[in-house]
Parts: structure tokens; sequence; C-alpha cells
């Protein structure tokens, strides 16, 4: 009967673990797609194994002993209160499985921390709110921020399967290849993780960090901000896409193009109510989270946008507050986060907004002029 | 001539002094311990329902109840209040109370400063807690603080958070000092050093790493003070500061801060399990060695926190080792407890139920911090809700059920009544498995990816973040009974003898229940 | 009473051990740089320029150098290199220049904070002169190509293929009134 105590419960454990597959029970970290997450899920089961090993016995010990040692089962209290002997045991045996343990843990400590040359090298900085990604020496850099509407998270709208793990622009790698991130911060620190690769390292501002992953596997790989850094701290997602080389080449000189079209657009013309529909949505990426979908804000840390002075009046100081930042505030200088075109939709996006209704609207050059300090 | 140190006027010799000024200027450590255990029962209510915010809007996946904002100060001050308002200070009462008695002492060695270091508990988190009425509200960085966030990032309020820092960090000092005298000085004659009870050696062990951290402690939050209004740059890497040095010095405070929250829970249980199983601790030399060993190594540990940081190799490796040292002398302990049960003759009153569970969950808990100390492993564990699971086995079923254990045991001494038992262990019970559906999902969810000091998550967490609120809930509101429990026994009970418990020893069973104001007048003979 | 007295020694050691140790926190400061510096890691480089003779140039080794630019936050400069790497020979004296821009209405003084990555190459990267060392004045408009000049000492461990040398532009307007102060007299 008590060894039934001990092995049901046991047993029903050992079955729920390999119910890991299903996603919503999943009990287990993965195994990940690089040769280092699986050695770290080895390591993880190595140590599990030998505290489940621990604990049986010694729990198993102390179950004997409230079930057969009980004063109302007529036990009579032994007086033994040392034993030298056994105590030395009991000191050395945990002693040498704890050296046994760190062999293994020493071998892949080494291994994630070997310095060798990568083949892709990429600048991963924390910002609040959202990670910007530059391709060092290939000319390619962007933002990458949550895309989850804000319906879903007011649970106006149902949550898709991605809720809170999905970007506008992930990162993206080649399948094979050693790629190196060098990790830092702008503001506050972060943590940048990807839980399939192994990859953790904190984000601090000021200094520079460094990690490494080879992914054997093409697919989506999802992670998030490991560290508070404030309010949106679960809101600041880490996705990143693994492709084959050939479709990462494609990609990548698609991206250098992009810095091309970019200039494109900012050279046409647009009409108040292109700008105004591109401005919302760049709004709700970049704004809203704290200035609130109804442009009211959180005041007094948020300030509203809506009948707000600075929104329906004075046009150079609205467009140098998105561009330049406030200092000593949470706002973020823009200007280095978003293109040319994206500021001009948002800013006439914000002053036609909300009952602001300026009709005025900002056109991308006018941006790139201020820029320029014309 | 007597022992006696009479601090208060002859007239009043008969006994305490009427009305609230009675509270407000005793020096006695029966009413001081008193204080600080209701004051520790009220914190621990107050960063509960903290926690009840916290586990109400991670019921569901989504935004339902609170901002991200002031669901940052709701986690910044459940840690906050726990750790400094309830776990601490509830120790604090339990030494207050006991080690006079378990040692033979009239009172402790200080007894006005004894008073003082109460009082500025409830001016410490008074403040604190107005934080969170201030303009732009209360702190919101985490209970440990990292700077830049909680410096250059940080609200108004601050500098009153750091403020009552160094008032709280006052009070364990001088706290602590007053202990450290008492044992060293005030033991009846014949109590040596190892034949003082477990309880009084943890807390000796224990009053040596306040000493040695709590200025560490105060060093660190001055260094704030004087980033934020003062221009100096300790951790503002743009006038050449470190981020990272401020984890440094604070682990260095923060690591032994843990072994503080849990030595005496050890001390108490070890005494609490040889009297229920009518048997001698087995063990007691290698107990005190193993504490100090414990606390020792507490002090190279630090790092472990930071394993994520950018450490070079040789430091993870260091720390990794010296972390996984640990296990030893705490593994040595539990096999202690262990062998006392074995063979003993066990009963399971309310105090041996914590005690047991103690025991088998504080274990758990151990068994999750050997897996976090392998450093590559952590980088997955690191800041997620694996670590949230590790530290609530050791502080929940560790520190709260020692003292929970130790309330139940001493209650008769204290109040002259014995507790309700049925009410006891309905108590235990429901404490027992609402922490476990808390607590236990949380390794999973960990595991799984999900990251610390977040309002909203994936949905496939929603499962296990249910069950955790569930358990959470009935944690909570089992706390309630626990008062009724209290009371009732204060107001009345069955009458409890000098010893009610039959295998209990020790010179505070040799005093009436409840004990006297004055008791150890004169010191007792100890052979 | 001979409590009272008795309670004093250990007391007053205490109570000294209190005040050591809160001295002690303040020490960890200085002696969190000297073991940074020692154990050459947390990839913080000098704060002011290398004036030692280089031996020789290490023509065996090839190493790749990068150079990566970071805004804090709330600072609106431009800020990048001229060119984000380059190939060395250990003990070689090379140069970048970095491009920086105010574009705002205002004058700003701005501090570069370098960092190396791996951190133990730091001890080994000597930056004979760098825009870093000192704050940079800038007036609304105005642009500079700032220089940092530097050697990779030869000594380098020979696992370190390649190093990173990153920089974090502050805005130190408000800390340094002085500064700002003497810049603004330049404008009018």
């Amino acid at each position: 009967m008590l060894r039934a105590a001990i092995t049901w419960p046991v047993g029903l454990f050992l079955c729920a673990l390999g119910l890991s597959a299903n996603a919503e029970w999943g009990i287990n970290m993965r195994r990940g797609v690089t040769d280092v997450s699986q050695s770290v899920f080895d390591l993880h089961m190595t140590i599990f194994w030998i505290c489940v090993v621990i604990g049986v016995v010694v729990f198993g010990v102390m179950f004997w002993s409230m079930l057969m040692h009980r004063k109302s089962a007529d036990s009579k209290p032994a007086t033994f209160h040392e034993h030298v002997g056994v105590e030395i045991l009991w000191t050395v045996i945990p002693l040498v499985i704890l050296i046994v343990m760190a062999v293994p843990a020493t071998k892949t400590l080494i291994d994630i921390y070997d310095a060798d040359e990568a083949d892709v090298d990429i600048l991963v900085t924390g910002y609040q709110w959202r990670w910007q990604y530059q391709y060092v020496g290939e000319g390619v850099s962007f933002f990458s921020t949550l895309t989850t509407p804000r319906d879903e998270i007011t649970n106006v709208s149902a949550k898709s399967p991605d809720y809170l793990l999905e970007v506008d622009n992930p990162l993206v790698i080649p399948v094979g290849k050693k790629v190196r991130f060098l990790v830092t911060a702008s503001d506050v620190i972060h943590s940048w993780w990807v839980p399939d690769f192994a990859v953790k390292k904190d984000a601090i501002p000021g200094f520079i960090n460094e990690a490494w992953t080879r992914v054997e596997e093409p697919g989506i790989y999802r992670g998030q901000c490991t560290e508070l850094c404030g309010k949106d701290h679960g809101f600041m997602p880490v996705v990143v896409q693994v492709l084959p080389q050939d479709e990462y080449d494609t990609w990548l000189a698609e991206q250098k193009e992009a810095a091309a079209k970019e200039a494109e657009l900012r050279d046409k013309t647009w009409t108040l109510d292109e700008l105004v529909e591109r401005g919302e949505k760049v709004y709700t990426t970049a704004c809203a989270s704290c200035h609130q979908p109804n442009g009211e804000g959180l005041p007094p840390m948020f300030p509203a946008l809506k009948g707000s002075q600075i929104a329906t009046e004075d046009m150079a100081a609205h467009l140098d507050i998105v561009l330049n930042g406030k200092p000593g505030t949470a706002m973020a200088a823009f200007g280095k986060q978003l293109s040319e075109v994206d500021i001009a939709a948002v800013i006439t996006y914000e002053r036609n907004a909300w009952g602001n209704d300026t009709g005025e609207m900002l056109s991308p050059i006018d941006v790139l002029k201020a820029k320029e300090g014309q | 001539m007597s022992a006696v140190i009479d601090t208060h006027h002859h007239d009043h010799a008969h006994g305490p002094a009427k009305g609230l000024m009675r509270w407000v200027l005793t020096t006695n450590h029966k009413d001081i311990g008193s204080m600080y255990l209701w004051f520790s029962f009220a914190m621990f209510l107050l960063g509960g329902s903290m926690a009840m915010v916290i586990r109400a809007e991670l019921f569901q996946p989504g935004l339902q109840l609170v901002q991200p904002e002031f669901f940052n100060q709701m986690t910044t001050t459940h840690g906050l209040i726990m750790v400094f308002g309830a776990v601490m200070p509830a120790f604090v009462g339990l030494a207050n109370w006991m080690i006079p008695l378990m040692i033979g002492a009239p009172d402790m060695a200080l007894p006005r400063m004894n008073n003082f270091s109460f009082w500025l508990l409830p001016m410490a988190f008074g403040l604190l807690v107005s934080t969170l009425f201030m303009e732009g509200g209360g702190p919101n960085f985490g209970w440990t603080f990292y700077a830049p966030l909680s410096t250059t990032y940080a609200p108004p309020s601050v500098t009153f958070f750091i403020f009552a820092i160094h008032l709280a960090g006052i009070s364990s000092i001088m706290g602590a000092i007053n202990i450290i005298a008492t044992i060293l000085n005030l033991r009846a004659p014949g109590m040596t050093l190892m034949k003082m009870p477990l309880f009084v050696w943890t807390w000796l062990i224990t009053a040596f790493l306040l000493i040695a951290v709590m200025p560490v402690l105060a060093g660190v939050v001055t260094m704030m003070l004087m980033d934020i209004h003062f221009g100096t740059s300790f951790f503002n890497a743009a006038g050449g500061g470190d981020p990272v040095m401020f984890q440094h010095i604070f682990w260095f405070f923060g690591h032994p801060e843990v072994y503080i929250m849990i030595l005496p829970a050890f001390g108490a249980v070890s005494q609490i399990i040889p009297a229920f199983s009518r048997k001698p601790l087995f063990g007691y030399t290698s107990m005190v060695y193993a504490t100090a060993a414990i606390a020792f190594l507490s002090f190279i540990v630090w790092a472990h926190h930071m394993f994520t940081v950018g450490i070079p190799i040789t430091g993870e490796l260091f720390f990794m080792y010296a972390t996984m040292l640990i296990a030893v002398p705490t593994g040595v302990k539990v096999f202690n407890w262990v062998s006392t049960m074995f063979r003993g003759a066990l009963t399971f009153e309310a105090p041996m139920l914590f005690a047991v569970a103690f025991v088998i969950l504080f274990t758990i808990g151990g068994f999750s911090g050997l897996m976090l100390a392998i450093a590559p492993a952590d980088f997955q564990y690191h800041d997620t809700y694996f670590v949230v699971a590790h530290f609530h086995y050791v502080l929940v079923p560790g520190a709260i059920f020692g003292i929970f254990a130790s309330a139940y045991y001493w209650l008769p001494k204290w109040t002259g009544h014995m507790y309700d038992e049925t009410l006891a262990k309905t108590h235990f019970w429901m404490s027992f498995i609402g922490m476990n559906l808390a607590f236990f999902p949380m390794h999973f969810v960990g595991l799984a990816g999900m990251p610390r000091r977040i309002p909203d998550y994936n949905v496939m967490f929603a499962n296990f973040n249910m069950i955790s609120s569930v358990g959470a809930f009935m944690f909570g509101v089992t706390q309630l009974l626990f008062l009724f429990i209290v009371i009732k026994c204060i107001k009345g009970g069955t009458k409890a003898a000098a010893n009610p418990w039959e295998g209990a020893e020790g010179l505070e069973w040799t005093v009436p229940s409840p004990a006297p104001y004055h008791t150890f007048t004169t010191p007792p003979e100890v052979k | 009473m001979s409590e009272q007295q008795s309670n004093k020694p250990v007391v007053t050691r205490l109570v000294l051990t209190v005040i050591g140790m809160f001295a002690f926190g303040f020490l960890m400061v200085p002696l969190y740089d000297v073991m940074c510096d020692a154990l050459g890691i947390n990839g913080k480089t000098s704060g002011t320029a290398y004036r030692q003779e280089v031996e020789h140039i290490d023509e065996s080794r090839t190493l790749r150098v990068q150079f990566v630019a970071t805004r804090a936050q709330g600072m609106a400069w431009d800020f990048n290199p001229d060119a984000e790497q380059l190939s060395l020979h250990p003990g070689e004296t090379r140069e970048m220049l970095f491009y920086a821009h105010n574009p705002t209405d205002r004058p700003m003084v701005a501090q570069a904070i370098p960092s190396v990555s791996p951190a133990k190459a730091a001890a080994y990267f000597h930056k004979t002169e760098c825009f870093c060392f000192t704050q940079q004045v800038l007036q609304p408009g105005e642009s500079v190509e700032m220089p940092v000049r530097f050697i990779v000492d030869p000594a380098l461990p020979t696992d370190v293929k390649h190093l990173t040398l990153a920089y974090t532009l502050f805005d130190v307007s408000e800390r340094m009134p002085d500064k700002l102060a003497s810049a603004s007299a330049q404008a009018h």
C-alpha cells in the first residue's frame, strides 16, 4: 500500500511529462533548434532526475516514518541522536554528485562562451518598449514592435495564437550559420531571450554584450524581454525568422532596396487622407500604448493628444517633440525610429483625429528638412 | 543581587502599564515581541492583498483589472512588504518573545533600543505604502530595484522609497545588535553555546548576517539617492558608472538576505520536530556547523542572480560551483530532520504538520534552486516564472510555514490557552493545498517561456495561470482563518499547562502558561 | 547593573562592524573598477590616452574590428561610424571617424561611452586618441567628424578573432551646465 502511494504519483508525473507536446499544458523546457539548446535541455533533465531520485528517497523515508512511527501506531521512540559515520556519508555523497554534475555544466558553459568568428553580426538594441536590429556591415537596420491589436489586449476581440508574440519586422537570420548578437540598450536594462536558441543576454545601456547561435532548422521562433524595463516590459517580444541561405540573401537584398524605396515614398506627393490612413497604423504601433488609442493618454506621465495645444496649434513644436523626444520623460526621439514618411503620417493623423480636425498635413519632405536642421 | 534589568519605576513594578501608552513606551520583550508579530501579520495581509491583485489580473490573458504601470507597483510593493515587512519582523517577533525565555534571561540586553527598533517599522512602512498615493505612483521597478530603472527612470516617490528602506534597515541592524548582545551575555549560568536551543543558534548566526549586509543595502540605496539628486554616476553609464555594479552590490546584500529569511525557520523547525517525534534532534553539532557553513557560503554566491549580465566565464564558473556547494550543508540539515522523525513516536498537531510540510516543500524549493545554480541551464530559467516558483517554495512553505509552526507551537505559552486544533488543521490543509496549487504550476509556465513581472501573457500560459490564481485566492482567504484562530485563542480555550507538548524541551516550558510579564528575574539552573 | 556594562564591548564592536560594512559598501565602488581593470573584464576601456610604445606589428594575425553606435534615449543627434568594420594586424595604429550631427535648435553637450566585446579584449584595445575622452559640444545644426585612433595589442589572446567597439552617445547637457554655458556663449 505504501509502495502504491509512492509509485502512483511518480508514475502519473512521468506520464504528465510526456504531455509536453501539447503546448497549452506544456510543462517542460523545449529542446530547441540549436546544439547549445539541446545541451542545455540535457543538463536540465539530468539535474532534474538527480533531484527526483534524491526526493523520492528522502520523502520516501519521511512518509515511511509518518506511517510506521506514529505514536498512535504504538511506536516507541528511539533515543539515537548522532552517528558520525552516516553524517560523513551524507555529506560526501551529495558532494560527489555535485562534482559529477559540474562537469557537463562546465563544458556547456565553455561552448556558450565561444568567441570564434561569426557569419552574421547583428546589433540588438533594447528600447522602451521595442527592439532594434542592425545588421553590422550591411547597412540594414529596423525596429521590431509588437503588433497585437489593442482590441485583443482589452478583451474586445479574440486572441490569436501568437498573442503578444507577434511583431511588424522580425529579425531574419540564415539557417546553419553562426550568428553573433551584440546586445545593448538605449535606456534601461532589458534582456533578449529566444528560448528555442537558449540565448538570453541582458541589454545594458552604455555596455555591449555578446551572444551567438547557430540554428539548424528554419522556422519562426518567439521569445520575450526578460528584464523588467518599465510599463510595457511584457509587450516587447522577440521574433526571429530563420531562413534557408538563399532566401535570406534575397531578403537582405530586398532590405537594402527598401532604403531606396523609402526615399521614393518620401519624395512623392501625398494627400491628407493617405497620410491619415498610414498615420493611424503608425500611431497604433508606436504611440497608442502610452497615448492610448483614443488620444487621451494617461496623465500626468503620458499627456493627452486629443484637444492638446501641441497637436492643434504649434506644428513646429509638434514635429520637434516627435523627432527629438523630450529629455527627462519617457517620450523617445522617434526621428531615429521611424521613417520620414511615417513621421509625417503620424503627425498628420494626430492633428486630425479625435476631433482635433486641424485639416493640416505635414509632408515627408518637410520632415526631412527638419531633420537636416533647415 | 537580582539580575533584573529594571528600566521602569518601582510604582509600576506590579505589571504592565495601562492603556495605549503601554505599547508606545514598553521595553518588555514579550510586549515588543507581540507588537512585532501583530505588525508582521498585518503586513502579511497587506502584501497578500497585493498578491491577490496580481493573481486576479493574471487569472486570464488580457488586461482586465489594472494597467501595466499599476501592476508593476503591485509586484514591487508585494515583494518589499513581504520581505521587509512580513517575514523579517515576524522572525524578530519570535526572537524577542522566545530568546530570553530559551536562555533563561529576564529580557533582551538593550530593552529601550528594542522598543525603538520596533517603532521604526510602522514609520517605515507607513512611508512606503504612502508612496502608492503620491503623484507618479509608488515604486514600480521590482523589489530588486535595478538601476537605471530605479534611478533615472524612477517616479518621484523613489526618494521616499529610499528613506523607508533606510528606516527599516536601521530597525533590523539595531535588532541584530540586541540579539547578539542578549545571546552572548545573558545566557543563564550553565548554558554553554553548545547547549543552546537551535532556534537561538540560528538567530545568533542570522544576526551576524544582518550586521554584515544591512549596511551594504543602506550603502547601495544611498548611492541611488546620490545618483538621483546629487549628480553622481554610480550606476549611470553617461557619467562613467555601471548599472551592473548596482546588481553586484545589491546581491551582495541580497543573497545573505534570503538566508536571513530562512535560518530562523530552520531553528524553529529543529525544535518542533524533536518535540513531536518525542526524540532528540539528530546531529545537534552538525546542525550548528551546517548553519554556520550556509551563512559563510551565502557571501560568495551572489552573482548567481546575474548569470545573464555578461560576466566572464571564470566568474560564472566560480559562482556556479559555490552555489552548488550550498546544497551540501542544506542537505545535511534535511537528512538530520528526517532522521529525527525516523523511529520516533510521531503525532501531527498543527505545529508538526507545518514543520513536516516545511521539510518536504522547502526541499522541493531547494531542488529548483540547485537547477537554477547550473549556469547554462539558468539562461533558460532566469527571469521566468521558474524563478518565481523557486523562491515562493522556499519562502512560503519555508519561512511562512516556519512562522505558522512556531506560532501554533508557542501560542499556548503566549496566551495560556490551547488553540482550536481542528481549525488549525483546516488552516494547514487549506494553506498546503492553496500554496501548491498556486506555485507548482509556475515551474511549468516558467519552463514553457513565461517571463516574470508581466501583467499579460500569451494564451499558451493561460491554463496554468488560472490554476495558480485559484490556488492563490484559496491560500489568501485561509489566512483570515488564521487570524480568527489567533484571536479566538487569545480570548479563551482549554487552559494550557506550562508544557502542553509531551515531547517539548527547553527553558520556555518551565515557566507558566501564559508566561508572566517578568520571567527569569532569577536565572535558572542549567545542567 | 553589571549586565549593562558587560554589553558595552559587544555592542561597541558590533556598531563598529556596522559602520565598517557601510563603508565597505562604498569601497566596493573603486574595488569593482580595480577588479574589472585587473581581470580585464567588463568591456570598459581606459578613459585616458594610451601613451606606451608598441613593440611590433604582428603581421601573421588579421583581426576584424567592428564599429557600432547607439544613441541613448532622448539623444537626438545623428551618430554613426564612417565605416562599420575594418581589418588590421595587432600592433598597427588605425583610425576610425564617427560622424555626429545636432539636428535640434539648441546647443547640446554629448558624452560617448565606449564598450568593447568580447570583454576580455578590452584590456588589449588601446586608444591613443578618442572623442570619448572628453565631452562633445555641437551648436544647433552643426556636424562634426570625430576620430578614434587605436592599437590592438599583439598580446591579445589568440582565440580572439574579432572585436567590436561600441559607443553609446548620451546627452549630458544638463549634467554639464558650465560646458553648455560656454557653448551657448559661442553661439552668440
